[in-house]
């Protein structure tokens, strides 16, 4: 409690702290009526899973770091086991939601923007309280929204709903994070300073436009490869980003950010990238298996060159 | 031996490449590089809460999930497809970059429609379709299929450059994270701000692009009309 009390920690800092108790209740629920559902094919594997991940999110400031790396590497035990399973799903029925839809039209799209407008609202005129707490704002004004149009939408109707889509995402969820924390463990055990010096034996340092060159089309490729752009960008930044780029006056929120998308050219490009290019193909009965992927491959080249155009004209 | 420090690395394109269950890749190659890194195990293990602890914003999906489910439940496709459903007289590729454009615009605020399972099969496909029937045709397998792989083109373009605009979403979370880890302070609203001229281009070109194609394809299948009025 001597948290949410102290003067020392700004309201935005407890503000957050507030969003991952609800985010780790959210969690903990979904851990909690897994572990207890008898259709769930995998109790004790699921249960594990997201009330590890639960515990972290809402006490995780209030635990000491290695406790919270243990819970981490426990929480990815049934996840690589293929132990996290989903349970009893209630479908909604397409007759109700056509009801609901005659009834609320066009006004879903109030509560269904409302989210992204509070987090640009909050991040422009409340920067001290941040973005993330602008969509936490956005999410609660939803709710209310939700409420109002229609008196179906109870509360325990939204707990549900993200139980249901939580479950559906399951463990994959999580890859964004725990590739941000392998990145950390990379950057801590020095990876950048090694590739740093094997690229540099081969490409001249200092040269700035060399340096975004390599990171965009590198990150591309790379993405390629591994048909994930978010695998990428840890390792990319770390290893070429900063020492060829960032680190002789790149701006490092255009070449950061832009390297992310640049990767997404590669996602075009791949097969890898199953989700996207691939699944779709089945979807549509298609008959070519790379019919989307040659679909994308102009578009993919033309956007790539402009994002190094750009990062290029900013950073010189 | 520098180089070993690499094998986490390593691991990770192979094991993507070779489409290995992605988190057993991550704990691997977190263990190897722990371990050729001298972080040890405690080491290892409090890199991870620290950079889970400071990366818990990247999981604000979950709270945006209180909302999600109930606005499908409340008809939200039908709304978009209402939306969509209002352009008339228009040729399959100017249907397909109208829904690139609404699809990207709603992308920008995290809403999302169904994709190509939820909204491109049972919504757009079937317009686009229309599209060609409604100028007297029967729509032509060949150019069908390449429609298909249009609107799945224009789907993955309009999502993956305009998701990027949203103020909290996950990519943009990873980079700040990955930067900040590097030494580099950047804002949210900063990563949304310089990815603005990426979204329009992209958009622009994808919508360009499959206009100019499915025009082209049109004229290939079904005759340009002033060639027919000639040959009458």
């Amino acid at each position: 409690m001597s948290y949410f009390t102290s003067p020392d920690i700004t309201l935005g800092a407890k503000l957050l702290e507030i969003i991952y108790l609800v985010m780790g209740a959210i969690t903990l629920y979904t851990g909690i009526k897994n572990a207890t559902d008898k259709e769930n094919p995998s109790q004790i594997g699921t249960g594990v899973f997201w009330c590890s991940l639960g515990i972290v999110l809402a006490f995780g400031r209030f635990i000491p770091p290695v406790v919270n790396g243990g819970l981490i590497v426990l929480m990815t035990i049934p996840a690589i086991f293929k132990r996290v399973k989903i349970g009893r799903i209630e479908d909604v029925p397409e007759e109700s939601i056509k009801r609901m839809s005659e009834k609320i039209g066009m006004k879903i799209f109030a509560p269904a923007l409302a989210i992204g407008i509070s987090a640009i609202i909050f991040a422009i005129f409340l920067p001290s309280l941040g973005a993330v707490v602008g969509v936490g704002a956005g999410i609660i004004i939803s709710i209310l929204i939700l409420m109002i149009l229609s008196k179906e939408n109870k509360p325990i109707v939204f707990l549900k709903d993200s139980e249901r889509l939580l479950s559906t995402v399951g463990p994959l969820s999580m890859l964004p994070m725990l590739l941000a924390s392998l990145g950390a463990v990379f950057t801590e055990a020095g990876v950048g300073g090694v590739i740093a010096n094997l690229v540099g034996r081969v490409v001249p340092k200092g040269n700035v436009i060399l340096g975004i060159i390599i990171f965009a089309v590198g990150m591309a490729l790379f993405t390629m490869i591994m048909g994930n752009a978010f695998a990428a960008i840890t390792v990319m930044t770390v290893g070429i980003g900063a020492p060829f780029a960032l680190q002789y006056g790149a701006d490092p929120a255009v070449v950061g950010m832009l390297a992310l998308t640049c990767g997404f050219c590669g996602t075009l490009c791949t097969p890898m990238a199953a989700n996207f290019n691939i699944v779709p193909v089945a979807m549509l009965d298609m008959k070519d298996r790379m019919g989307v992927i040659k679909n994308q491959l102009l578009p993919a080249v033309l956007i790539l060159s402009f994002q190094i155009i750009y990062m290029i004209f900013v950073s010189i | 031996m520098e180089l070993i420090k690499l094998s986490g690395i390593l691991i990770v394109i192979i094991g993507f490449a070779l489409k290995l269950d992605s988190i057993l890749i991550i704990l691997i190659a977190a263990i190897v590089t722990a371990l050729v890194g001298d972080l040890g195990v405690v080491g290892l293990l409090e890199t991870l809460g620290t950079s889970f602890i400071s990366n818990r914003n990247m999981a604000i999906f979950i709270l945006i999930m209180l909302v999600t489910g109930t606005l499908e439940r409340n008809g939200l496709k039908h709304a978009a497809a209402e939306l969509i459903g209002r352009i008339k007289n228009a040729s399959a590729g100017a249907v397909i970059g109208a829904y690139g454009i609404m699809r990207g615009l709603f992308a920008a605020f995290n809403v999302s429609f169904g994709g190509v399972a939820g909204f491109v099969r049972p919504i757009v496909m079937p317009m686009a379709s229309g599209a060609i029937e409604a100028r007297g045709h029967e729509p032509n397998e060949e150019h069908v299929e390449q429609l298909k792989g249009m609107a799945s083109g224009m789907e993955n373009i309009a999502w993956f450059f305009w998701q990027v605009l949203f103020v909290g979403g996950s990519g943009a979370l990873l980079v700040k994270s990955t930067l900040e880890t590097l030494g580099y302070s950047v804002e949210l609203i900063h990563l949304a701000k310089v990815e603005i001229p990426v979204a329009i281009f992209a958009l622009g070109v994808g919508t360009v692009y499959y206009f100019l194609k499915d025009r082209k394809l049109y004229k290939k299948y079904y005759g340009n009309k002033k060639e027919n009025r000639a040959a009458k």
